[in-house]
């Protein structure tokens, strides 16, 4: 099992998520989430005073899903936060030792 | 004794042309007709008797006139009390609050929510009476003191046709939103029950003479009244913007910095709300400077078209060279701008033209906004909402705009066709508006720094350092604005 988390822009939310289910994936999990990569942020100007703004809302999306499902997540994902801009954010893989669900005991790609 | 019937039936014409729909309104005097008046002397009734008549239905319809005007005056002059008020809540108090940090909005709020009450009361008690009662030339008496005297006649030297209550509330308006103006200059760092003690002292050593010299009867500067310096301000440039400005940048120096300015950023915490205050600041500058005709006569709509192209114009130009400078026209610009526009032909809205309102409001946007911008800048002081680059610098430039502007055609104050202002030929007037414009900013140097010193030596200032953390809004009320929890 493989955990696919994705920093992306807020407005691409909708399309990630509609390009995830037309894959297949299941469960996900949002986070409204503030940071920032390489561009650090922007100005803000109120009345000529110039502030430094290096925290950027951003949305954060984490599922869990098969070893073999992991690619093409990815795929759906690039596929559909891609503006091609600064800022379009990161997508981090990890392995998953373990999912379990709680109503009934199972374990394992049944679980996901 | 015919000539006697003639001047009565010419009194009836006159009455009917001068007031013809009022007149008409009135079912209780009904016009009698020509013909039916020579009828009835042909009838036979005493000519005596039918003159006496006569003569009481031309004093009921002169009364009925005079009543008429009454309260057509009366009815816009309450409603421009009312909008002037709203300038403070809801107008200023959410221009102010949107500015401050969220933990000091409630803070904000309450300073210019408490002067609508403290003022209120002290001016019944005396502020009016020194501003507008029988006194010299810079301070009024105490002959109104508890509002003796103040009754529902007109006051023929201030209002004509207004009762003198309504005049004493419209200016009572004024009294309120100009100490609350200062409070954007001390924002996020007085203690509350100081800021009380210093705004009641302000009223009566600022602003009561200030009123009085400008608007009182036999004030120095009053240019209706018989002033020895006549200086044309008629909504209050020097009286509320010059005085609140300025003792808002002596306040601002003598408290010193927030902690942490300029280095921690402060920005605005919610520009939608000072946006809506803005608004509501532009809507109710219409009962302030159009109201200030004290009637609804065409004078009011002159001022009220002078006040909204000022607005517009000094939007424009800020917006421009912040766009130009900056890259992108702010909203808080934006709104910047319209306020200092309308501070800038506050004093001269009664007197100016719209195209010289609109060249006014050019000028002042460009001005305040490198007030504001680069002068702040330059010399550090910490004016947190800028109480004095917009209104202590857009209310003198104003003041010295209308000696330029004044003209004689919009109102003959001097007397019909007499130059009025320095287009006109008038330089003289601008000596008159330097005057002004001097004592104004002499008096609230003066005036609040001495009260700064008693209240800083008796009760102190400024919040500690700790409560200034944590902010006012529960420091000083033990309350938050925004409860994120629930």
């Amino acid at each position: 099992m493989q955990k696919i988390e994705a920093v992306i822009q807020p407005s691409k939310l909708d399309a990630v998520k509609d390009a995830l289910v037309e894959i297949g994936v299941e469960g996900i999990t949002i986070t409204e989430a503030r940071g920032h990569g390489r561009q650090k942020g922007h100005t803000e100007f109120y009345r000529g005073r110039e502030y430094a703004v290096d925290l950027l809302p951003k949305v954060k999306l984490e599922t869990v899903v098969t070893d073999e499902m992991a690619e093409k997540v990815i795929d759906a994902i690039m596929g559909a936060a891609r503006t091609g801009t600064i800022g379009d954010g990161k997508i981090f893989v990890t392995k998953v030792d373990e999912a379990i669900r709680i109503r009934n005991d199972e374990r394992g790609d049944v679980a996901l | 004794m015919r000539n006697r019937l003639v001047k009565v039936l010419l009194m009836l014409l006159v009455g009917v042309v001068a007031g013809g729909p009022l007149v008409m309104a009135q079912e209780a005097a009904p016009v009698v007709s020509a013909p039916a008046m020579v009828s009835a002397t042909a009838a036979g009734g005493t000519q005596t008797d039918r003159i006496a008549v006569l003569e009481k239905q031309v004093t009921d319809q002169a009364t009925a006139i005079a009543a008429a005007q009454t309260a057509g005056d009366n009815a816009w002059m309450l409603v421009s009390a009312a909008l002037v008020l709203m300038m403070s809540g809801p107008g200023l108090a959410l221009f102010y609050g949107g500015l401050v940090r969220k933990k000091n909005i409630l803070g904000t709020m309450m300073q210019t929510f408490a002067m609508m009450a403290v003022i209120t009361v002290l001016w019944a008690i005396v502020t009016y009476s020194l501003a507008f009662g029988d006194g010299n030339a810079f301070i009024g008496g105490l002959g109104n003191m508890f509002l003796h005297g103040v009754g529902l006649a007109p006051d023929v030297k201030y209002a004509a046709t207004i009762p003198l209550q309504t005049f004493m509330v419209y200016q009572l308006m004024f009294a309120i939103i100009t100490p609350a103006l200062i409070t954007g200059a001390f924002a996020e760092r007085m203690k509350f029950s100081a800021m009380l003690v210093f705004m009641v002292l302000w009223a009566l050593i600022v602003y009561s003479p200030m009123a009085h010299m400008v608007w009182g009867k036999g004030g120095l500067l009053n240019a209706a009244l018989g002033g020895m310096f006549p200086c044309l301000d008629f909504a209050g440039g020097t009286v509320v913007h010059v005085t609140s400005g300025v003792s808002a940048l002596v306040t601002a120096i003598y408290l010193g910095k927030r902690l942490g300015y300029p280095k921690v950023p402060m920005p605005p915490h919610s520009v939608v709300l000072s946006f809506i205050g803005a608004c509501l600041l532009w809507v109710g500058w219409f009962g302030f400077n159009a109201g200030s005709a004290l009637g609804a006569g065409t004078l009011a709509t002159s001022a009220f078209v002078a006040t909204h192209f000022g607005a517009a114009a000094a939007a424009l130009s800020w917006s421009a060279v912040e766009w130009i400078r900056n890259g992108k026209p702010s909203a808080l610009g934006a709104i910047s701008g319209a306020v200092a526009g309308l501070v800038a032909i506050t004093p001269g809205a009664g007197f100016v033209t719209p195209m010289s309102a609109i060249w006014i409001g050019l000028i002042v946007g460009v001005f305040c906004f490198f007030m504001v911008v680069k002068v702040k800048a330059i010399f550090g002081y910490d004016d947190s909402l800028d109480a004095f680059g917009v209104h202590g610098a857009g209310g003198t430039l104003g003041a010295l705009l209308t000696g330029v502007f004044a003209s004689s055609t919009i109102n003959p104050i001097f007397g019909a066709g007499k130059p009025t202002g320095l287009l006109e030929g008038n330089a003289h007037q601008m000596l008159n508006q330097v005057t002004g414009v001097a004592i104004a900013w002499g008096l609230s140097i003066v005036g609040t720094l001495v009260i700064l010193f008693v209240v800083d030596k008796t009760i102190g200032l400024r919040v500690s350092a700790a409560d200034e953390e944590m902010g006012l809004d529960l420091s000083q009320h033990g309350e938050e604005g925004y409860d994120w929890a629930h």
